[in-house]
């Protein structure tokens, strides 16, 4: 039984920081409807800078939770400036072409920006600090660490307040509008623009709340990591039904969960394989994905 | 004087301006990740304010051009398509037959003597390029033609190699008979792989193709007793002489002669398809799905024809490679690849048989010729491909739409 529960809590770890990478890709499909394929760089990139700002600020002497807060939220802006700036060069002049280029140039970053940081950096596996201390109260329990436990909370109070941003403010409203009619959108007077910059900054910005907490958790980043997290989170947008911001968590944990148990109970060496199946199989008798919406097809 | 001089100040002020902006913009950015470095060992910081420099000045220049060439682009945009340069040039070629022969003669002579003129180090480059331009041209049917993206191709190409090193390993078959049986194995791996997928549309494809490939190759990377896990099959026979022996250089030149015989029956087979039945309903069915069906085509086999052509190449090529490398293990199948062979279909122009051949010549020796600084490389690749996209996003050469038009006396003529 504890086995069991060693390998559920480890899923629903590996699920939220899914979930947390899957939110941006779900939004960022939802309102321009391109697989952002450099969305996983954005989450290396936020680990990287967290990790840079967390040793120079140790330097300095600073350590605790503050250091995990300040780090974290320098990480969070630099994510959310780059999701903006990825935006504005390799997709807003692409958004009158054909459905295919932007994808080209999203992979195109993708190699960019894993390029830019090996140079920049280094290729080698860097320790990460960890930056989330023990709980003293969870000194008893066996099963669950204490990072697990703050990865847990984060993530559902990210995702709730994404679900109360769109659905009660304006903004939120806006990119619902956006998500549903672009044009008309436009015309009703919302600046489409804003509302696309806005997603990506949002959407990055989780992301790097992805990065720096699992980094932090397994404790050693490389600029590939956002490759192989980027896949997966983008598999489980889909097994959630993309564009729906429920369905990214939910597939988050799904996903999470079949690796977790797969590894555990079967074999290590088949993880990927597993997931890969879920999906696979979930689309064929679910075409749009667990809460996706099933639209029929119009001339 | 006065009149006409202020206007211009202002403009160019404010032009300095944005790029000043610009230009701090990304010195932000690319604070921590280029000024800062961190030596995990001794726990220092190494500051690194001359990159600060660098960044500051070459974000402002780039970003001059990069507004002019933007604006330069809606102008163009504006412009009657028929007029640019790339059009005229190509319909020049195509129409007239004194420029159109001596053309294609040129290509054809320089291809031929291409081994004798360079050493055996380019002749294994262009070997590698034309084996893109065959996965391209394969993967063209699928997503130019049919209009399905498939990001798991290289799943086939790995089927193809495969399934030649495992036959020569175990049965010793020789490449001449392994070449079309892998082709046809990797076929049929495409109908397997089309009837689940039939239902889905559009980014849902795309993820599940890319799901298969990975899932081909995490078996070919685990289970040893078939594949041999991730150190490979080594020791693959290259293709047959009808009893010369080759020295590694002749067999080198061998397999150039090889491919290009293979490119040019690729190439023919394909504008033929495309211009057959199967073909106009593959296009019908990219254009739209829900009007395709109402015309009466069969969904399901046009599809699932697409995908077995499609994979056909694929076979064909990983056949090939197993040959020329004589080594194959699992790495050379990761999704890097089909993104790779998507890139080339894409930045060459999709649908477009020389855009393909083009844009497989830029993306695989680019990085070839651009070892000279083999750092940046991997760098300047995946910059030029947004690049190309950004200016050119019909890609390098666009295809060419089939049209008919009706002229005095005649019922029907083709027309570019």
């Amino acid at each position: 039984m504890d086995y069991f529960l060693e390998l559920f809590v480890g899923g629903l770890t590996r699920g939220s920081i899914y979930a947390l990478i899957a939110l941006g890709y779900t939004m960022v499909y939802g309102i321009i409807e391109l697989i952002n394929f450099a969305h996983g760089e954005i989450y290396m990139i936020g680990a990287f800078t967290a990790l840079i700002v967390a040793s120079a600020l140790s330097l300095l002497g600073m350590s605790g939770w503050s250091l995990l807060i300040l780090a974290g939220v320098i990480a969070i802006i630099y994510s959310a400036a780059y999701g903006f700036t990825l935006e504005k060069i390799a997709y807003k002049p692409l958004r009158k072409a054909q459905r295919l280029s932007p994808l080209i140039s999203a992979i195109g970053m993708s190699i960019f920006l894993q390029n830019y940081v090996l140079l920049a950096q280094t290729s080698d596996f860097l320790s990460f600090p960890a930056l989330i201390k023990e709980f003293s109260f969870m000194e008893n329990i066996t099963i669950m660490r204490s990072s697990e436990l703050v990865i847990f909370i984060t993530t559902a109070i990210a995702t709730t307040l994404l679900t109360l941003f769109i659905k009660f403010t304006r903004m939120g409203k806006a990119m619902r509008a956006v998500a549903q009619d672009k044009t008309m959108a436009m015309l009703l007077g919302v600046n489409v623009n804003r509302v696309i910059s806005v997603t990506f900054i949002i959407g990055s910005a989780l992301a790097a709340v992805g990065g720096v907490l699992i980094s932090s958790h397994i404790g050693q980043i490389n600029f590939y990591i956002g490759f192989i997290a980027g896949i997966k989170a983008f598999t489980a947008a889909v097994l959630g039904g993309i564009g729906s911001i429920p369905g990214a968590v939910l597939g988050g944990l799904v996903l999470g969960w079949t690796e977790s148990f797969a590894t555990g109970y079967v074999s290590s060496d088949y993880e990927d394989v597993f997931a890969f199946g879920l999906l696979v199989f979930i689309l064929i008798f679910r075409p749009s994905g667990i809460l996706g919406k099933t639209s029929s097809e119009k001339v | 004087m006065d009149t006409d001089l202020k206007p211009f100040l202002k403009r160019t002020f404010s032009e300095i301006r944005k790029s000043s902006v610009v230009a701090l913009w990304f010195i932000f950015l690319t604070f921590p990740i280029m000024v800062m470095k961190v030596n995990p060992l001794d726990k220092t910081l190494k500051w690194r304010w001359m990159n600060m420099v660098y960044v500051g000045i070459g974000a402002f220049f780039l970003s001059f051009i990069w507004r002019y060439l933007l604006k330069r682009k809606e102008m163009g945009a504006a412009k009657d398509e028929a007029e640019t340069w790339q059009k005229r040039a190509g319909k020049l070629i195509r129409s007239d037959k004194r420029i159109y022969i001596p053309c294609v003669v040129g290509v054809i002579i320089f291809a031929m003597s291409f081994p004798f003129l360079f050493s055996s180090y380019q002749t294994s480059i262009m070997i590698t390029a034309l084996m893109y331009v065959m996965l391209g041209l394969g993967l063209n049917i699928v997503v130019g033609l049919a209009g399905l993206l498939d990001l798991g191709y290289v799943a086939f190409y790995a089927v193809g190699a495969y399934f030649y090193a495992l036959m020569n390993h175990h049965f010793g078959l020789g490449f001449w008979v392994a070449l079309p049986l892998a082709g046809g194995l990797a076929a049929t791996f495409g109908i397997l792989l089309g009837f689940p997928v039939l239902r889905l549309r559009g980014d849902y494809l795309a993820i599940v193709t890319l799901g298969f490939g990975e899932i081909i190759r995490l078996i070919l990377e685990n289970w040893n007793e078939l594949s041999y896990g991730p150190s490979g099959i080594a020791g693959i026979s290259r293709p047959a002489t009808f009893g010369i022996n080759l020295t590694l250089q002749q067999h080198m030149i061998y397999l150039y002669y090889i491919m290009i015989c293979l490119v040019i029956f690729t190439m023919l087979v394909v504008s033929r398809l495309r211009n057959s039945r199967i073909g106009r309903a593959w296009i019908a069915l990219r254009e739209d799905e829900v009007a395709c069906q109402a015309m009466g085509i069969d969904k399901t086999k046009t599809k699932l024809t697409a995908f077995a052509l499609g994979a056909t190449w694929a076979g064909f090529v990983g056949c090939i490679l197993a040959a020329k490398t004589t080594f194959i293990n699992p790495a050379s199948f990761t999704f890097m690849e089909s993104a790779m062979i998507l890139s080339i279909v894409v930045l060459g122009g999709m649908g477009s048989i020389v855009g393909v051949v083009v844009g497989a010549f830029i993306l695989i020796l680019l990085p070839e010729y651009l070892r000279a600084f083999s750092e940046y490389r991997m760098l300047a690749f995946g910059a030029s491909m947004v690049l190309i996209m950004v200016f050119r996003p019909q890609g390098i050469i666009s295809g060419i739409r089939q049209r008919y038009e009706f002229h005095k006396g005649l019922t029907e003529g083709e027309t570019s």
